[in-house]
């Protein structure tokens, strides 16, 4: 699986682009499921603050982050632009809200370049990459990463010492 | 990617053939006397070998091969069944299932099987000095020229009572083309036509031989027939590729006459033989051919009709598919809820009738989805009286296992989990409850203990049963070792009822046994099989009379994929009470509430209570004001009680139970997640957790 990751970095990609705040970011097509409108969520309790709750998702009960949150952005209402992507790493369905998300684009293999250490608040390691492209900027999502659920249980332990 | 497909299929299938073996030679070391069941051994070691082959498993096919060659002697009467033989045949499924299991685990099917397959050896060898020995005797006792069969006890009586019957018995010898390429394929063509003319006593080669086509190009076959044998010899000529077929009359007078020398000769050799080998004695066994030719059947006839039967019934559906069928039964029903609430919005008669008859039919519909996902508890079951076999020759002890209820259906989630613990309550049974033999002679009981594993519906729920009637369990050895485990105080200890005592059982580190052995007794299990039988929304119980035996109950909800539940509002969220859980509901007023230890209780029918506030516990976001009533429900997990208070209750429903993904596992004191009519999700409350 990560070398398939590593291999696909090489070549071209085609990516759905969202945006969060000022930024733009990507996620691989091969790893979105649907983009849906933001709909009734249900409070999921005792969970971190980023994961918002659970969805119906055409039978599915599938659940939902944040990715403002998520990434320590500020949170905003949701408004008719927001979108949910729901994406699939690996076993799981999950869905992430973003600000808004209407675009498909071929990134050429030579515009990808490694992440830099800090890009908009973001560790390196939720970070594929960064495409340049004329005069966008594009911040490639490690999913894997980003839905670490290892993660949250790490986080839930740190709220139960506080 | 083709032979997994397949792989998947053999495994199962070889799984399925497998328990068939070890059923059978169970019954068959009851009654040792009825072919019918080595028949049935026959027929799946059969099955094994040839699906071995074709899969390459080559230890598995000549292990089964030479199963086969004992079973086939053990029908044909020449080896007589006792229970060291029926021991080697164990041994020898045992291998085949640890083979099976490799290859199921990715492996590559190699196993030593040398051992069994030398023990099998000797003992097919053991008669086959014995067989030759009687061919040789009965050589000259031909009828006709040619190639001449010889028969054995069995079908000599079986052509005596169709000669009494007016029954012609014919010797046909058929000759097929040489270039005859399926020979299988004809000979099949040639048995099916014989046996609408009558039955098929004798070939040679056998059968089994003949189907693979280890033959040059004729085989001869012995029929009783009112036919004809010109008919019958016409009717053979028809198959396609049949070169000639030669008929002789097996003259039956004369075989009797031979038959009742012969049996004279063997009463003598009887003898011999069983001093010459005691465990693996060869009989003639008189009277079990008598009860066999009454039915004159033939093998053949039997298993075709068998196969067939089977291939009707039913088709394999993966899990899976089920699955996704009942989520997409499920995103329908939520539907069908908006419709009827459209229609009787829109007041349209036509709507309205319309959308009751499809409520109707999916009502229908939903009942064959759950049905199908629902298999029989004798899947779990069928493996226990070969565990018991094996622990009460371990054990020293005479136990009789009776199964019953085995067609009693659960669902299939369930099914896979409730293994593992009914298999600790037999083993506690017989390493516990049941006494030695001796015990037993002296306590004035049967010296063969008796199980008994029992299924039953009774409402939503099944219960199994494992009671025994052993010496039961000792109220004073049990408090004694929770007194010393520091599981009760001496204070709590004489007030116990003897129910109450019994239930320590289930508390950890409590095991009774005097001394540890292999079975059961480390003191860990109990209340893991608790434990488990909770996890699954069940419930476990436990009565004993002492000297008369216990009886360990457990009651199971009958799915799990559809659960009731008490709907209740918290705020502005609406939460799901399994009703398994829940004792009742009360209304009670601000003044009742008291409070001990800064924890809020109430009085409840005499129990003190402990309150849990929903809105507090889960974080609810406050929108409404507590009025001076609380709205609460009383759920228990064993003896202890707690009460949730929430804001109102909704009502009773039946939900889908669902997950809440990969994602989001373990959330504390949520087991799951249903989807409601309005199409959102609300949470299930997992009281377990919430009362420590």
């Amino acid at each position: 699986m990560a070398e398939m990751v590593e291999n696909e970095t090489m070549n071209d990609m085609k990516v759905i682009v969202f945006q969060l705040k000022n930024e733009e970011y990507g996620v691989a097509v091969e790893q979105v499921r649907s983009i849906e409108r933001v709909q009734h969520i249900t409070r999921v309790p005792r969970t971190p603050d980023f994961v918002k709750g659970v969805i119906n998702l055409r039978g599915v009960v599938t659940p939902i982050i944040d990715l403002r949150s998520r990434f320590n952005i500020e949170e905003v209402d949701y408004s008719d632009s927001s979108r949910v992507i729901i994406v699939s790493v690996g076993e799981m369905d999950v869905g992430l809200i973003v600000d808004n998300a209407n675009d498909v684009i071929d990134i050429p293999a030579n515009a990808i370049e490694p992440p830099p250490e800090v890009v908009g608040g973001l560790e390196a390691e939720y970070l594929r990459g960064v495409a340049k492209l004329e005069k966008r900027l594009l911040i490639l999502l490690n999913l894997d990463k980003v839905l670490n659920p290892e993660e949250i249980q790490d986080l839930k332990q740190i709220e139960a010492e506080v | 990617m083709e032979r997994n497909q397949y792989l998947d299929m053999f495994i199962d299938e070889s799984k399925e053939h497998l328990q068939m073996m070890n059923d059978q030679l169970l019954n068959l070391e009851k009654n040792p006397e009825d072919v019918s069941i080595v028949n049935e051994v026959f027929r799946a070691a059969h099955t094994l070998k040839g699906m071995a082959g074709t899969m390459g498993f080559d230890d598995l096919a000549s292990l089964t091969h030479r199963m086969e060659n004992v079973l086939d002697q053990i029908r044909n009467e020449q080896l007589h069944t006792t229970s060291d033989l029926v021991d080697v045949i164990f041994d020898a499924v045992d291998d085949l299932e640890a083979i099976v299991n490799d290859v199921a685990d990715g492996g590559d099917g190699k196993r030593d099987v040398s051992n069994v397959v030398n023990q099998l050896e000797q003992i097919e060898n053991g008669t086959w000095s014995e067989e030759e020995h009687a061919a040789t005797a009965e050589e000259m006792k031909n009828t006709s020229g040619g190639e001449t069969p010889f028969f054995d006890d069995f079908e000599r009586t079986v052509l005596n009572q169709s000669k009494e019957q007016g029954y012609n018995a014919f010797h046909f010898q058929v000759s097929l083309r040489e270039d005859c390429i399926l020979k299988a394929a004809r000979v099949f063509m040639v048995f099916e036509v014989l046996e609408k003319c009558g039955e098929v006593i004798k070939s040679t080669p056998t059968v089994d031989q003949l189907e693979e086509e280890q033959f040059e190009q004729t085989f001869s076959v012995t029929l009783v027939t009112k036919e004809e044998a010109e008919e019958v010899q016409q009717k053979i000529m028809k198959v396609s590729e049949v070169e000639e077929v030669l008929v002789s009359v097996v003259d039956v007078g004369m075989l009797e006459q031979t038959d009742q020398s012969d049996q004279s000769n063997e009463d003598t050799s009887d003898q011999s033989v069983e001093q010459q080998e005691e465990s693996k004695s060869i009989q003639p066994a008189q009277e079990v051919q008598e009860k066999q030719s009454a039915t004159p059947r033939t093998q053949q006839a039997e298993s075709n009709d068998k196969q067939q039967q089977q291939t009707n019934k039913t088709i394999r559906v993966n899990i899976d598919r089920l699955d996704s069928l009942m989520n997409l039964f499920e995103e329908l029903v939520i539907d069908r809820g908006r419709l009827e609430q459209i229609a009787s919005d829109l007041k349209s008669n036509e709507l309205t009738e319309t959308v009751e008859h499809m409520s109707r039919i999916s009502g229908d519909l939903q009942n064959i989805i759950l049905n199908m996902r629902m298999v029989p508890v004798e899947q779990v079951f069928n493996r226990f009286p070969r565990m018991v076999r094996g622990l009460t020759k371990e054990l020293n002890k005479k136990v009789n296992l009776e199964i019953i209820g085995a067609e009693t259906e659960l669902d299939r989630t369930v099914i896979d989990e409730i293994g593992d613990p009914l298999v600790h309550l037999l083993r506690n049974s017989l390493d516990h409850g049941i006494e030695t033999p001796d015990e037993r002679t002296k306590a004035g009981k049967p010296e063969e203990g008796h199980v008994t594993l029992k299924a039953y519906h009774s409402g939503n729920h099944v219960f199994i049963e494992v009671s025994d009637d052993g010496k039961g369990i000792n109220r004073e050895k049990v408090l004694q070792k929770a007194l010393d485990n520091g599981v009760v105080s001496h204070d709590n200890a004489s007030s116990l009822s003897d129910k109450q005592v019994y239930e320590l059982l289930f508390s950890s580190g409590l095991s009774t046994a005097d001394q540890v052995s292999d079975i059961s007794g480390r003191g860990v299990g109990m209340d893991v099989v608790k434990n488990k039988i909770e996890s699954l929304g069940g419930n476990i119980s436990v009565d004993s009379v002492p000297e008369e035996g216990s009886t360990f109950s457990i009651q199971l909800p009958l799915t799990l994929s559809i659960i009731s539940v008490m709907l209740v509002d918290v705020q502005e969220e609406v939460y799901a009470i399994p009703l398994s859980s829940i004792i009742e509901t009360a209304i009670v007023k601000k003044e009742d509430i008291m409070s001990a230890h800064n924890q809020d209780v109430i009085d409840f029918r005499g129990h003190v209570v402990p309150l849990v506030h929903l809105t507090d516990f889960f974080d609810v976001p406050r929108t409404r004001e507590q009025d001076d009533y609380y709205s609460i429900v009383i759920v228990r997990k064993g003896e202890k009680m707690a009460g949730l208070v929430v804001d109102s209750f909704i009502g009773q429903q039946e939900i889908v139970l669902k997950s809440l993904g990969n994602y989001l596992q373990n959330v504390f004191a949520i087991s799951g997640a249903t989807i409601l009519g309005n199409g959102q999700v609300a949470l299930i409350i997992d009281c377990n957790a919430m009362i420590k």
